[in-house]
């Protein structure tokens, strides 16, 4: 069967998009669509027709979420503004982190993570946003502190069956569960080491980088924290740690493969104070038992000099068979696994800073 | 009273191509009044402006009959008859 596979990439001064026809052959890559925005959110919906929504943050004109139903042929946007704080809050969005397709049987559910942190949901498809209020009424909310991207609600994970059901994560606040819609939400940190904290396990207040759930195992969630990796397998309440064999515990990416719930991939830095690749070596980490154990992936990647890093949404996976790796570097490279990341071949470079990267088969 | 909105070559496209707006006003409007009255219009222009607070956008500037807003009272300034706005983006960014 052939496939093409769209990949958004999203930088600090716009969005490129790359095409690969067929599996094979190189990438036609286009853009600067949306020039000088920074785009932190993109997503391919293809529950329907393929749809590409972005996150779009102009420094003078304000965030906004277009949509390009062509392959960014052409975008668009509503007159009125798609994700706004409605006036009882007094607060006022300042930037789009996440984008995130509802369950395949739902395609017009999609949901906004942001800034300040909250969750917003659309019910046409993306082009408009409400407020999440069982959220943003949380008590925990008024104690959450930003981390040093900002205060974020940055993850947005639904239940690839349920309507009601998604996890939500947030720097720093944690990791946040609700099983009615979003009407009443549970912190799910339980056992997420927070050394930065008077307390070392506290209910909430864990600097998360980012969560990758598996469709197929829909109850199993990676986490990738501000120091620690984690696996989750009792639906994102409890966690335990699964960074041995990592050269670090510190990062940003996680990302679970398309079809082998055991597989997951991550791109480590060296720490806190040090964010850099390990060595000065550009390699992505991968685990095949659930992060029981990892493995460096670096066949075609730079060798050494590579002081550079991947931002949390900049590592993706597509859907095909076998499995397609993305990442984009803050360097503005992205690179590309054909084979699941066993080797990897330059897509593009010379980009501003990669920011935000999905892939998918259309 | 009648106050003339000028807009920069970038904004014009979120004002059905327009690089002025008459806009009338009634009793004493202020700054924030005026752009009220273009939310109504042109609420894609609107919103590039300032945000859903109405805190005027941090690098939009509106010259007052040549004065920044800020320098005077900001949204709260009072406009009068035939005051010229000019909606100029800061020079920012890198």
């Amino acid at each position: 069967m052939s496939s093409t596979v769209v990949l958004a990439i999203g930088t600090r001064k716009g969005l490129w998009l790359a095409t690969r026809r067929d599996g094979r052959g190189g990438w036609d890559v286009t853009g600067p669509h949306l020039p000088m925005t920074e785009v932190y959110a993109v997503a391919v919906d293809t529950r329907a027709r393929p749809r590409v929504l972005v996150g779009s943050e102009n420094p003078h004109f304000g965030p906004t979420v277009v949509s390009s139903d062509d392959l960014g042929t052409s975008w668009r946007e509503p007159d009125h503004a798609p994700i706004a704080f409605p006036p009882d809050t007094g607060t006022a969005l300042s930037r789009v982190w996440q984008l995130a397709p509802g369950p395949p049987d739902e395609p017009d559910l999609v949901y906004a993570g942001v800034e300040p942190s909250a969750l917003f949901r659309s019910e046409d498809g993306g082009r408009t946003y409400e407020l999440v209020r069982g959220l943003w009424n949380h008590p925990h909310r008024e104690q959450w502190m930003p981390g040093g991207g900002g205060l974020a609600l940055h993850t947005v994970l639904p239940h690839p069956r349920d309507r009601d059901r998604a996890v939500v994560a947030t720097s720093t606040g944690g990791v946040y569960r609700t099983g009615d819609g979003g009407a009443s939400w549970q912190a799910g940190n339980k056992g997420i080491r927070t050394p930065f904290m008077p307390e070392e396990y506290p209910e909430f207040g864990q600097c998360v980088h980012k969560v990758a759930r598996h469709p197929a195992e829909p109850e199993r969630f990676f986490l990738q924290h501000h120091g620690g990796v984690y696996r989750s397998d009792d639906g994102a309440s409890s966690w335990h740690p699964i960074e041995n064999g990592l050269p670090s515990d510190f990062g940003f990416p996680i990302a679970t493969h398309a079809h082998r719930p055991d597989v997951v991939y991550g791109f480590p830095l060296v720490a806190d104070q040090r964010r850099f690749p390990p060595e000065g070596r550009c390699r992505v980490y991968r685990s095949e038992d659930a992060g029981e154990s990892w493995h460096p992936l670096s066949a075609g990647l730079p060798s050494e000099g590579f002081w550079s890093g991947v931002m949390r949404d900049a590592l993706c996976v597509d859907d095909s068979e076998p499995g397609g790796v993305y990442f984009g570097s803050r360097s503005g490279e992205v690179y590309a696994s054909a084979d699941e990341g066993d080797s990897w071949e330059r897509v593009v470079q010379h980009l501003p800073d990669v920011l935000s990267l999905r892939a998918a088969t259309v | 009273m009648l106050v003339t909105v000028f807009l920069p070559q970038m904004l014009r496209v979120n004002a059905a191509g327009a690089a002025r707006l008459e806009v009338e006003l009634d009793g004493d409007p202020t700054l924030g009044g005026l752009l009220d009255e273009i939310g109504d219009r042109h609420p894609a222009l609107e919103r590039r402006l300032r945000d859903e607070t109405g805190a005027l956008r941090r690098y939009i500037n509106f010259y007052l009959d040549g004065q920044e807003c800020r320098s005077l009272d900001g949204s709260a300034t009072v406009l009068v008859e035939g005051t010229e706005v000019r909606v100029i983006p800061s020079v920012a960014g890198g």
